[in-house]
């Protein structure tokens, strides 16, 4: 019931909102809230590990092997701290839509 | 075999929450409904109900507090007037977008200021749009047994909505009538155990509540509120019918007091409709066709049917005791008006505003409306639809 979006009818949604499942924020795309988005230039990347602990949404994969990947889309709100604490300048804040 | 008592307003109310016996009861003391809570506390204290009562510090706590209750899947219910209701204002709408039952005994009173703690309906028309059931009552023994109906009307899952049973401030609160009251075994059986389907306390199921509800889904909820208003309608009638079966006693959506054959008519609501009934009488013994229809079911509003009952007189009086104070007549009036309009009823229909903060509204007054609509009856167009009644002018 959490997996509602701009498309769903009105009988297909639960009384006042209410969401019968725990842990569900998950659910909530909160990536189309975006205005500026951070663009992933790997080349520049050293994998020092200064970004992905300051992102607030935990938009940053990071694997097994210690090294992050592309963002998360459906999360990143485009809050640019990512890119304000990169010494190498690989994530560039670009206008959404651009 | 139903007790014969005699009680006042609060005493009938303060009675039904003590026979339904609910789980929470949260509430602040407020003229003219201090009563229930303060009566309700002594069955407390005495060990007659099994009650949680929450001594709150307002109003709007005492609505958060029925609202913590009701979510985690208690049955909550609460009492207060005018001013306490406008402290609740916030929570109201929590309550109803949150879809719970909550039942409320709301004794109308003037909503200030100036400063006034008598009887109008200004405090209960302020949350007519706030998507609450709202019954009327025109005796205390009418006060009685909506309560006794709420929970089965509130709690039935084609409605899911809060629900308050209102009746005069002094008028009805404070007079002792002879009432009939249930046995308590009879009232528990009748009112049934609350069994809610989804609850906070459920360990079961972890649920969230009244979560952020943005542009996509807002309108939709509100929709389905608007839906389950719609449903109430027929629930009304199916609970009257089983409570008639109890006590015989009928209720429907109104009251139609000698309307079938009649020329002229008054709409109101609560007691006045019991000075009306006279007046009617009084008149019908002159040859005059006159009667009466009282709204019990406020919201959600009959218009349909309201419409079809007044389809056949010839001038039609809506008396309201709350003033929108928009120069244009009072909020029954206007519902009143638009379900004719909507369903081709064509009448002459006026606006009278009365008995603000209190004041008497008597016989003759009554009479002198119908006296208006007798001339009314003869016109085919009303010049002035925006009256008042009882008001000094110059």
């Amino acid at each position: 019931m959490t997996n509602i979006d701009k498309n769903t009818p009105a009988s297909k949604m639960t009384i006042g909102g209410e969401i019968y499942e725990a842990g569900n924020a998950r659910e909530f795309k909160t990536g189309d809230w975006r205005s500026v988005r951070p663009e992933y230039i790997p080349e520049k990347c050293i994998q020092c590990g200064l970004c992905f602990p300051v992102c607030p949404e935990d938009a940053i994969p990071v694997g097994k092997d210690q090294k992050r990947t592309d963002f998360n889309f459906d999360y990143c709100k485009g809050c640019g701290v990512c890119a304000k604490v990169c010494p190498f300048g690989a994530i560039v804040m670009k206008t959404e839509g651009e | 075999m139903s007790i014969r008592e005699r009680l006042s307003g609060n005493e009938a109310a303060a009675t039904a929450m003590k026979q339904i016996n609910p789980d929470v009861v949260a509430a602040f003391p407020i003229t003219p409904s201090t009563e229930i809570p303060q009566y309700f506390s002594t069955f407390v204290d005495n060990g007659m109900v099994d009650t949680e009562f929450v001594a709150v510090e307002s109003e709007h706590s005492a609505m958060s507090a029925c609202i913590g209750a009701e979510a985690a899947g208690a049955r909550a219910m609460t009492a207060t007037s005018a001013n306490g209701l406008s402290l609740m204002w916030e929570m109201i709408y929590i309550a109803s977008g949150m879809r719970l039952p909550i039942v409320m005994s709301l004794v109308n009173r003037a909503v200030s200021g100036p400063l006034n703690i008598h009887n109008d309906h200004s405090d209960a028309m302020g949350v007519r749009d706030a998507g609450w059931i709202m019954l009327f009552s025109e005796t205390n023994q009418e006060a009685y047994d909506n309560l006794l109906m709420a929970h089965r009307i509130a709690e039935n899952e084609n409605v899911l909505l809060p629900l308050m049973v209102c009746q005069d401030g002094f008028i009805t609160s404070h007079s002792i009538e002879n009432i009939e009251l249930l046995e308590d075994e009879k009232v528990k059986e009748f009112v049934g155990k609350y069994i809610p389907k989804h609850y906070l306390l459920n360990e079961k199921e972890p649920v969230a509540m009244g979560p952020m509800d943005l542009q996509s889904f807002l309108f939709e909820h509100k929709y389905q509120q608007a839906e389950a208003m719609r449903n109430a309608k027929q629930v009304i009638l199916d609970v009257a019918k089983d409570f008639e079966k109890l006590t015989g006693r009928k209720y429907g959506l109104f009251e139609e007091y000698r309307l079938d054959d009649a020329e002229i008519a008054i709409v109101c609501m609560n007691s006045t409709a019991g000075t009306t009934k006279d007046v009617v009488d009084i008149l019908r013994e002159k040859g005059i066709k006159a009667g009466l229809l009282k709204v019990r079911v406020f919201r959600p509003f009959p218009a349909e049917e309201i419409a079809k009952a007044l389809s056949h007189v010839k001038a039609v009086a809506v008396l309201d005791k709350a003033d929108s104070l928009n120069g244009a007549g009072g909020a029954l009036f206007t519902d009143i008006t638009s379900a004719m309009q909507v369903n081709g009823v064509q009448v002459p229909t006026s606006s009278y505003i009365y008995g603000i903060g209190g004041r008497d509204t008597t016989t003759k007054e009554i009479e002198s409306v119908f006296n208006d609509l007798m001339e009314d009856s003869k016109k085919e167009k009303i010049e002035n639809p925006y009256r008042y009644l009882g008001l000094r002018k110059e």
